[in-house]
């Protein structure tokens, strides 16, 4: 954890930064008590004020999240394009629901307010891969996909 | 130096990613090899080539031949029918108009966009070769002054691209002096249905870092910051790559093109917060804390980053700089309309044939857009209405088809320009539910610093929410329009102001579909 955060000068000016190194590194996508405890400390500013700063920003998470992160987007442009019966599909498939993670911590499901990518809405992210274009069947073909590779790999 | 006897131009970007575009580059390369063509033809990965939708891209040049729905299955019919015996695969070229033609249409004047689709934007050499860091050689070798700089930004009437079309060069005169000044690139793209701003990050990142420069330059600034989304990881990758490349050759540091000038710039990961396109939020979020805006005065030109004067610009805007400075005033003035000069970079989505990045005069029609560049709605279905500028922007009929679209005229209408996302509706659409789509919108991304935006983002969903499913009253309706007011007056940014806008316009133009709805919800 400390080689992470000596990456950069102990300011806060780095702080975003480190929080995001520090998520990545942990498998369950979080920050840890562990971590924010160490970024305060490597700051010299009050736990609170980190703990105040991570939970503003929707890609910090504080509590573990599932080995695979589902962003769906929910913008206009993708909400026009049937965003919201592929999010029904995702939620029944899953068994959860927006911000929930599944039973054998394989997904989390969350919502973003605009991916970017208009231009294949409706579209989704598992962890850093794309998905757009997505139809009924593509959306629980593309979690399979990754549920298969976890059991092969 | 080995040339190449032709090039082949393959757009890889997040969205050709994800339906093959690596594969189909791989097989490619291959294929190249095993017929002995590889030192002939040069595979070249590029942006946007504005077939956006119409799968993985790639433009073979001299020939100028754009192929769309490319396989890797089709490779091998390329390789041995185009390449060996000159013969374009008719069924591949791509029949519709490309939405940002790579040269081929000739028909768009193209500003921001010139190099993306054309250049490598992984390699400097080829920005150099397509013009990059010329405009801030010539400023440093003809001997213009600062205030030149500005003076010619301000005469050339450039105005910010990132929704509010506030005058650059004013902005930069209103930057005080001081021993640090900074210059920050908002790249921080999160208005629904834009993403603008990514594809010239991804496409031709040196272009953002000479204009940054040039305004480095302008307001005695030494050092600038480029803060993107943090969702955006190839944009964050380019652009890094990028300055490291400037870097090193001694475009960026301690002295530009071995000038007394010098400029640094570093990239900054944003963390997922909308408000923070807002300029005061994200230099909050720079200094590592929450992304809530301040109080306005004193201004960012005034007090800003770390409490120095800061100068804060769109990806867009500081990508019209160079152009400018090379070109000249009175040459940027020739293109757009007298209050708007210029050129606009649109995303055009939703219900069309052809969604995608486009970039047409200012003044363009609503029309032209929607007709020629988006080739028409979908199915052939009527054009009811459009969402132009994402969710803090307003509706729009048919009747305005035929408006010149720049800041000023919209205005005039009662919509913005904003930030270019242009969302077409189709006959079938229902606003109802996209108005719903658009509050829910706003609750999420509401700070929550202050009260009215806080309860007020809340109260319209739940209002609009009840309306949806058929719970609510036609009062609700005219308690919607009296809570967005209460936000427009009572917000500290923009983003409180922002919902009357598509609140009123949905309502000015489809009351009616918020009142059938409401005598006949949807079950």
């Amino acid at each position: 954890m400390r080689d992470l955060l000596e990456c950069y000068p102990p300011s806060t000016e780095y702080m975003l930064d480190m929080l995001h190194d520090l998520q990545d590194a942990e498998p369950r996508h979080y920050l840890t008590k562990e971590a924010l405890r160490a970024v305060a400390a490597y700051v010299d500013v009050p736990l609170s004020e980190i703990i105040s700063t991570a939970t503003f920003y929707t890609m910090y998470s504080l509590k573990p999240r599932g080995r695979h992160i589902i962003r769906l987007c929910e913008s206009p442009p993708c909400q026009l394009v049937g965003a919201e019966s592929i999010l029904d599909i995702l939620k029944s498939h899953l068994g959860i629901d927006v911000g929930e993670t599944t039973e054998d911590d394989a997904f989390t499901l969350e919502t973003s307010s605009c991916l970017g990518v208009c231009g294949v809405a409706p579209a989704m992210m598992i962890d850093k891969e794309l998905y757009g274009g997505l139809t009924a069947a593509g959306v629980v073909d593309a979690v399979e996909k990754v549920r298969r590779n976890d059991a092969s790999g | 130096m080995r040339v190449a006897r032709g090039h082949m131009l393959i757009g890889i970007n997040e969205e050709s990613l994800l339906v093959g575009a690596r594969e189909v580059e791989k097989a490619l390369r291959d294929a190249l090899a095993a017929h002995g063509l590889a030192e002939e033809i040069d595979v070249i990965e590029t942006g946007d080539l504005g077939a956006t939708g119409q799968g993985v891209a790639i433009s073979v040049y001299p020939d100028g031949v754009l192929y769309v729905g490319v396989t890797v299955a089709d490779i091998g019919e390329i390789v041995s029918e185009h390449l060996l015996k000159g013969r374009p695969i008719q069924r591949l070229r791509a029949t519709k108009k490309p939405s940002t033609p790579t040269g081929l249409t000739g028909k768009q004047p193209r500003v921001v966009l010139e190099n993306c689709g054309l250049i490598n934007p992984e390699s400097l050499e080829e920005a150099i070769a397509a013009g990059a860091y010329e405009a801030m050689a010539k400023i440093l070798e003809s001997g213009m002054s600062p205030a030149d700089v500005v003076e010619t930004v301000k005469a050339a009437g450039l105005r910010g691209r990132g929704g509010a079309g506030f005058p650059t060069g004013l902005k930069w005169s209103f930057t005080a002096n001081d021993d640090q000044v900074y210059v920050v690139c908002n790249a921080d793209e999160g208005e629904p249905g834009t993403f603008k701003d990514r594809l010239i990050l991804e496409g031709d990142p040196h272009r953002l870092i000479e204009g940054m420069m040039i305004a480095g330059y302008a307001v005695g600034s030494s050092m600038g910051f480029v803060y993107i989304r943090g969702e955006y990881a190839l944009s964050i990758e380019r652009l890094s790559q990028a300055v490291d490349a400037a870097r090193e050759a001694g475009l960026l540091g301690k002295s530009v093109l071995g000038s007394d000038f010098g400029f640094d710039i570093e990239v900054k990961k944003g963390a997922g917060a909308y408000v923070c396109g807002e300029e005061t939020s994200l230099i909050e979020s720079m200094e590592g804390k929450r992304g809530y805006p301040r109080l306005k005065p004193p201004y960012p030109g005034a007090v800003g980053l770390w409490d120095k004067p800061t100068v804060v610009n769109n990806v867009e805007t500081l990508a019209n700089v160079p152009p400018i400075l090379k070109n000249g005033a009175q040459w940027f003035r020739s293109l757009g309309t007298e209050s708007s000069p210029g050129t606009k970079v649109y995303t055009i989505l939703g219900q069309v044939n052809h969604p995608g990045l486009i970039e047409a005069e200012m003044g363009t029609t609503l029309r032209t857009i929607v007709e020629d560049f988006g080739g028409g709605v979908k199915d052939g279905k009527a054009f009811k209405a459009a969402l132009i500028g994402g969710a803090a922007g307003a509706f729009v009929c048919a009747d305005c088809l035929d408006k010149p679209m720049d800041f000023d005229s919209l205005q005039e209408l009662s919509a913005v320009l904003g930030s270019g996302a242009i969302l077409v509706l189709n006959e079938d659409a229902s606003i109802v539910d996209l108005l719903d789509g658009i509050l829910s919108f706003f609750k999420h991304e509401s700070c929550g610093q202050c009260a009215p935006c806080r309860a007020g983002s809340v109260a319209l969903k739940t209002l609009s929410e009840g309306i949806r499913n058929g719970t609510g009253s036609v009062a609700d309706l005219d308690k919607m329009i009296e809570i967005a007011e209460t936000m427009q007056v009572m917000s500290l940014c923009p983003l409180g102001q922002s919902p009357i806008l598509p609140i009123q316009t949905a309502l000015k133009h489809f009351r009616a579909e918020f009142e059938a709805r409401l005598q006949a919800p949807v079950a």
